[in-house]
């Protein structure tokens, strides 16, 4: 590969380097959606951040939503942002915001009750995020380092070569990452199931040996309770097509996309991890909520192997898909960035993990991945654990 | 011809077949061994590498993904009525 540890990008006022120079708009509470996307809409060059919460839950799952749209408001590829509030929701515009303008950004925020309504909302956001958006075209790359990089790695639609092709070579891709300083978070804890001991084993330390472990029995634990007889289909052996005999053999395939290197923190969902090297996040298998998470944690970048095929992508933080198949691949040529499945037709896994590296390099110096030429925005799932009040 | 089996770890003691192999059929591992499957391996499932006694740890990715649940002779398919437990 070319072009040593060295790549250029947004450098933040908090030291940290985006990939992307977004302006968002992001609501406090679902009532504000229609608010912000009509924002963003009238701004060209601003995107929305629109998501179902802020508001009727319990404590614990408002706490999850605070600190995952604060740490999502923090995430590097964001220039700037405005916080859209209703007035009366549970996660307030104005806190939001001061949480998030501790990274330095620009960040303003406005009540749609206080403004009048929603059209002179929309008129006063457009305004403010128009300026915004002027300020981030002034912003020019710099030099960074390929160990100012956290990836983020999430599977979904996975088929019986995710674990033989896409997988392998992306757990190159994470070691070649971690030699260079990087950081590689790794979660779907429940993906992750079966394999708690072998995780640990490969942890920095005993605490986080046991963290690891102790997320993973209660992934266990919480897909039973959940599931009930179900849960058999999910994590007993011998029920996946295609030649997965155990439920360890399965979740083997999953985490090998992880690569090979010590597993040095744990962190809770949406939360940045403050060591370098491969971190797990804890969190679910659920890939929307899982990349939301990871860029909550303050991933510029994810890369997502599919077997079926997910055009998804995330708004603010690019996502490279990697087909584990050929017939993937041509089926769906739009969405897929890589072809892992070249490895089924004689390719080696370190052929595919430099061609990987290379669109990676790409993806970070400004080159869109498939899913960002569709505008694979959508709407923010984040993680829940009670039904709303 | 074409390698139409993966080793994925040089642990490993079976492989993955990527196509459907008849019985009989010649296996052209990745590390340029070859061999012969002893029954019919559906494209994806495993490969015996090796004679694996009744008990033995079976490896994939480099890792114990179940224990061979009898005697296992190379050339075999494996996959949940021949592997137990999960080692």
């Amino acid at each position: 590969m070319a072009g040593g540890d060295a790549f250029r990008g947004y450098r933040r006022p908090g030291g940290e380097v985006g990939i992307r120079n977004h302006v968002a708009v992001l609501p406090s509470v679902a009532c504000a959606n229609g608010v912000a996307a009509a924002i963003a809409e009238e701004v060209p060059g601003s995107v929305p951040l629109l998501h179902g919460h802020g508001c009727g839950r319990g404590g614990e799952d408002l706490g999850i939503h605070l600190r995952t749209l604060v740490n999502l408001g923090h995430n590097p590829n964001l220039h700037g942002l405005l916080v859209v509030g209703l007035g009366c929701e549970a996660l307030r515009a104005q806190y939001l915001a001061g949480e998030i303008s501790r990274s330095g950004k620009a960040v303003e925020y406005l009540d749609i009750q206080e403004v009048g309504g929603s059209r002179k909302a929309v008129e006063r956001g457009t305004e403010v995020v128009r300026r915004m958006v002027e300020e981030a075209r002034k912003a020019v790359r710099e030099e960074a380092s390929l160990a100012e990089v956290t990836l983020g790695l999430e599977c979904g639609g996975s088929d019986a070569f995710s674990g033989i092709t896409a997988n392998p070579a992306v757990g190159l891709v994470a070691d070649w990452l971690v030699e260079r300083g990087g950081t590689v978070i790794l979660t779907e804890t429940t993906e992750m199931i079966g394999t708690a001991h072998i995780l640990r084993r490969r942890s920095r330390d005993e605490a986080v040996g046991c963290e690891v472990e102790a997320r993973i029995r209660e992934a266990e634990r919480r897909t039973r309770e959940i599931l009930g007889p179900l849960a058999a289909m999910a994590i007993a052996p011998g029920n996946m097509d295609g030649g997965m005999s155990s439920i360890r053999e399965k979740s083997l395939g999953c985490i090998l996309k992880g690569g090979n290197t010590t597993i040095n923190q744990v962190v809770d969902y949406g939360t940045p991890p403050t060591a370098k090297g491969l971190v797990v996040m804890d969190g679910p298998g659920y890939d929307v909520e899982s990349m939301t998470g990871l860029a909550a944690s303050g991933c510029q970048v994810i890369i997502f192997t599919t077997g079926r095929g997910n055009p998804i992508g995330f708004p603010v933080v690019p996502v490279i898909k990697v087909a584990s198949n050929s017939l993937l691949y041509r089926n769906m040529e739009d969405d897929m960035d890589v072809n892992a499945g070249r490895i089924l037709e004689g390719a080696s896994l370190s052929e595919l993990a430099e061609e990987i590296e290379g669109v990676l390099r790409r993806v970070l110096e400004g080159e869109l991945t498939k899913a960002e030429i569709n505008r694979q925005q959508g709407i923010l799932c984040i993680y829940t654990t009670t039904p709303a009040l | 011809m074409k390698a139409n089996a993966l080793i994925i770890n040089e642990r490993d003691n079976v492989a993955v077949v990527l196509e459907d192999i008849p019985k009989g059929g010649r296996v052209l591992l990745s590390d340029g061994r070859e061999m012969e499957a002893r029954e019919e391996i559906p494209c994806s499932h495993k490969i015996a590498l090796v004679d694996m006694a009744a008990g033995t740890r079976v490896i994939k990715y480099g890792e114990v993904i179940g224990l061979a649940g009898r005697d296992i002779p190379r050339g075999s398919w494996v996959h949940t009525h021949n592997l137990v437990g999960e080692g």
